[in-house]
């Protein structure tokens, strides 16, 4: 109560607080998936600090010294000696590197699933475009977040990714080279380019997105949860418990929950053993060699795309640009836009607080579900050699079988989403404001 | 058992966690025991805190209007305060002050110049010219017999190991089964054929060899090289052959580049089939 009154008198914070404290939030196991996504943010942060006390972004070579045995006398990356002595040599290091890498792979993951969430329930639509493409920022940010880290390392694994990053850079028609040398300070590899990722990593991703964060709850509360319909629950009203103590009590839960999860996949399930992998090297390459999971799908879109160097009027277009410029910008370009093209395909410009079932919308869940098998493929093909040799095949053969199924699987399966979501509608159709019970009478028919 | 004794347990264990926690530390530490307790002691107040919120705090549904978002009033307020004529009358010096602002952006962009050198030549050139001794990874130059059919080796120009763009793998094969394009005939003495080892598709090095099928495979996206046939690609998203070493063996035994590989090594860029390379060299 004192405490209140201080603030009170100097900033009026009581009726912002009574306001905030009686902030109601609908209660659905679907709308964690983003507190997860932000929860993971905030332990990728406290490790990621940790981390970077020990880290040293510089390609220098040094001798590796260690007590890792098999690279002692070995010359490597100041860069990969500081991972290796974090692993090794500082206490507590290698459990926080390994919980700094687990949250990685899972803050990417829950910002996919809450954005799944978001796309099938249709909460994307007017009023909520913004903070839809806001989000769509924050997992491209993500993305970098991640491919910024994984090449800290300096390890040969890591290096491997630099190169191919390299090389779609450089088939860019006109601007390549220079974008590839701007980017890099030179023709791969080069001294400068660790450091400009840690600075990309520490500082500007980082410091970008936890502005976008701030937007993304601030344009929240401004305009409040959408909701699932039922119940009491309308286009007018929020329907839920109030943030305090219940909705406080169960965030902060989850957090904790959150980071008891990665601190128990940290401590006991390895990652990225660079010390396995070994230092980078120009001339060497391990195989088969995976991304993390998230670039699969880039991965897989390079491998499948067939030998396509085409050259107009002596232009060069080398193979890498479609699968890795041209189809990933229209993925996100498309995703960016989806709720106006839904809303220009639908004519409906009408405010929605009220949330879609999947089932309520067959077209977008069957589109939906086309891209989602999509990317499932794509992110397998990034994976063609690992399962050639799990099923004794030959690589050739698990390409080939993929490169047909791009194209089959996302259609088939989007046209079975739809029409599945279309068979839903008629076997329950949504009562609002009821509970229904469907009984099975003695003659086999439902009551 | 009761709510309470449950949340009370669940706080002692991420106590008594926290402890062994640091206990472990002083100890030396260890990283599945970090990772074990630093689980129990979050897991603990974490689930306590959540069994508290579901079991113990009786909260009745709560509903809050959504009120008004924008009105029309507002917004046309809004749009007069907004237009103040003094702005709108100048429109002359509107107009210039977005300009020089555009210029001045221009202006602040440019230093970013400084990140990396114009590309010019490097990519159509490598290290290797004609004389240049095949050295291996210790720097020692290698003479035809030692290069064993089945396997590859990894060679540079001498004085110049570690090169990343002029890194050549080095093979054998039966000389009467090559197949090399025209004017090649003799780039492969006594069948020994150097290519770049730079993949044509995204950069990685191609590093093992189908004896068997004389192919070059690259691990990253399954590229795949014949080599009988001058790195003509077989398989894969590579479009483009691996560039050939023209090499000869010298007066000494010792094998020597003619020149520089027959196209620019590594990935492709728009100009690469430019003639660029050559009118800049010559």
């Amino acid at each position: 109560m004192k405490v209140l009154r201080w603030f009170d008198e100097r900033l009026g914070v009581a009726a912002m607080a009574r306001k905030g404290l009686r902030k109601v939030f609908p209660d659905h196991w679907s709308f964690l998936l983003g507190e997860i996504a932000l929860f993971c943010f905030v332990i990728l942060v406290a490790t990621g600090t940790f981390l970077t006390l020990f880290y040293r972004p510089d390609s220098v070579p040094v001798t590796y010294q260690g007590p890792y045995a098999p690279l002692q006398g070995q010359e490597v990356s100041a860069a990969y000696e500081s991972v290796m002595r974090i692993s090794f040599e500082v206490r507590a290091g290698l459990v926080m590197r390994q919980i700094h890498h687990w949250a990685a792979l899972v803050f990417v993951a829950a910002v996919v699933v809450h954005a799944m969430r978001i796309f099938f329930t249709g909460a994307f639509r007017k009023p909520r475009e913004l903070n839809w493409i806001i989000g769509v920022v924050l997992l491209i940010l993500a993305l970098g977040m991640g491919f910024t880290g994984y090449s800290l390392p300096d390890d040969l694994l890591s290096g491997t990714g630099l190169r191919i990053a390299y090389s779609v850079l450089i088939s860019v028609p006109f601007v390549g080279p220079y974008l590839a040398f701007l980017a890099f300070g030179g023709e791969f590899p080069t001294e400068g380019i660790i450091s400009r990722l840690f600075v990309l990593h520490v500082m500007l991703l980082p410091g970008i997105i936890i502005a976008m964060i701030g937007a993304h709850l601030a344009i929240l509360a401004r305009q409040k949860h959408a909701q699932f319909p039922g119940g009491k629950a309308s286009e007018s009203n929020v329907v839920g418990k109030p943030f305090w103590p219940g909705q406080a009590f169960k965030s902060v839960g989850l957090l904790l929950l959150t980071g008891a999860v990665l601190s128990f996949m940290g401590g006991l399930i390895q990652i990225n053993p660079v010390w396995d992998y070994g230092p980078f090297d120009a001339t060497v390459v391990s195989a088969p060699a995976q991304p993390d999971w998230y670039i699969g799908w880039l991965e897989g879109a390079l491998r499948l795309f067939p030998p396509f160097d085409v050259t107009f009027f002596g232009i060069l277009i080398p193979s890498p640009f479609i699968p890795g410029v041209v189809v990933p910008g229209i993925a996100f370009g498309l995703m960016t836009l989806w709720p106006f093209i839904e809303a220009r395909l639908t004519g409906d410009h009408d405010h929605h607080h009220l949330l879609n079932r999947p089932r309520d919308v067959p077209f977008r869940t069957g589109i939906g579900t086309a891209a989602f098998l999509f990317f499932l493929i794509l992110t397998i093909a990034g994976g063609n050699d690992v399962m050639a040799i799990m099923f004794n095949v030959q690589v050739e053969a698990v390409t080939n079988v993929l490169r047909i199924a791009i194209f089959l699987v996302p259609a088939l399966g989007g046209l079975l989403a739809h029409r599945i979501s279309i068979q839903l509608q008629t076997a329950a159709p949504l009562r609002l404001g009821e509970s229904t019970r469907v009984r099975r009478n003695a003659q086999g028919g439902f009551e | 058992m009761k709510p309470e004794r449950l949340v009370a347990l669940a706080f002692g264990v991420s106590v008594l966690s926290s402890l062994a926690l640091v206990i472990v530390y002083v100890a030396g530490g260890d990283a599945q025991l970090e990772g074990l307790l630093l689980g129990l002691a979050l897991g603990g107040l974490g689930a306590g805190v959540v069994v508290w919120a579901t079991r113990l705090l009786h909260e009745d549904v709560a509903i809050e209007e959504r009120g008004q978002l924008s009105s029309e009033a507002e917004r046309s307020e809004a749009a007069e305060a907004l237009d103040e004529p003094d702005l709108t009358r100048r429109s002359m010096l509107v107009r210039m002050l977005i300009g020089a602002s555009g210029t001045l952006a221009a202006a602040l962009a440019i230093p970013a110049l400084s990140l990396g050198p114009r590309p010019g030549q490097s990519l159509f050139r490598t290290r290797w010219i004609a004389g240049k001794r095949l050295v291996d990874l210790d720097g020692n130059p290698v003479r035809p017999e030692q290069v064993q059919a089945g396997a590859v080796q990894t060679v540079f120009p001498e004085g110049e190991v570690g090169a990343a763009d002029a890194q050549t793998v080095l093979l054998k094969v039966d000389p009467a089964a090559l197949q090399l394009p025209a004017g090649r005939e003799e780039w492969a003495p006594e069948g020994v054929l150097g290519y770049s080892k730079i993949c044509t598709h995204a950069g990685c090095p191609v590093g093992l060899y189908r004896a068997e099928s004389h192919e070059l495979l690259c691990p990253c996206h399954q590229s795949t090289f014949d080599v009988l046939r001058g790195g003509e690609p077989t398989f894969g998203p590579a479009d483009r052959p691996l560039p050939q070493l023209p090499i000869e063996v010298d007066d000494q035994g010792f094998l020597v580049a003619t020149g520089d590989f027959s196209e620019p090594v590594g990935p492709g860029f728009w100009n690469l089939q430019s003639d660029e390379g050559e009118d800049q060299a010559s």
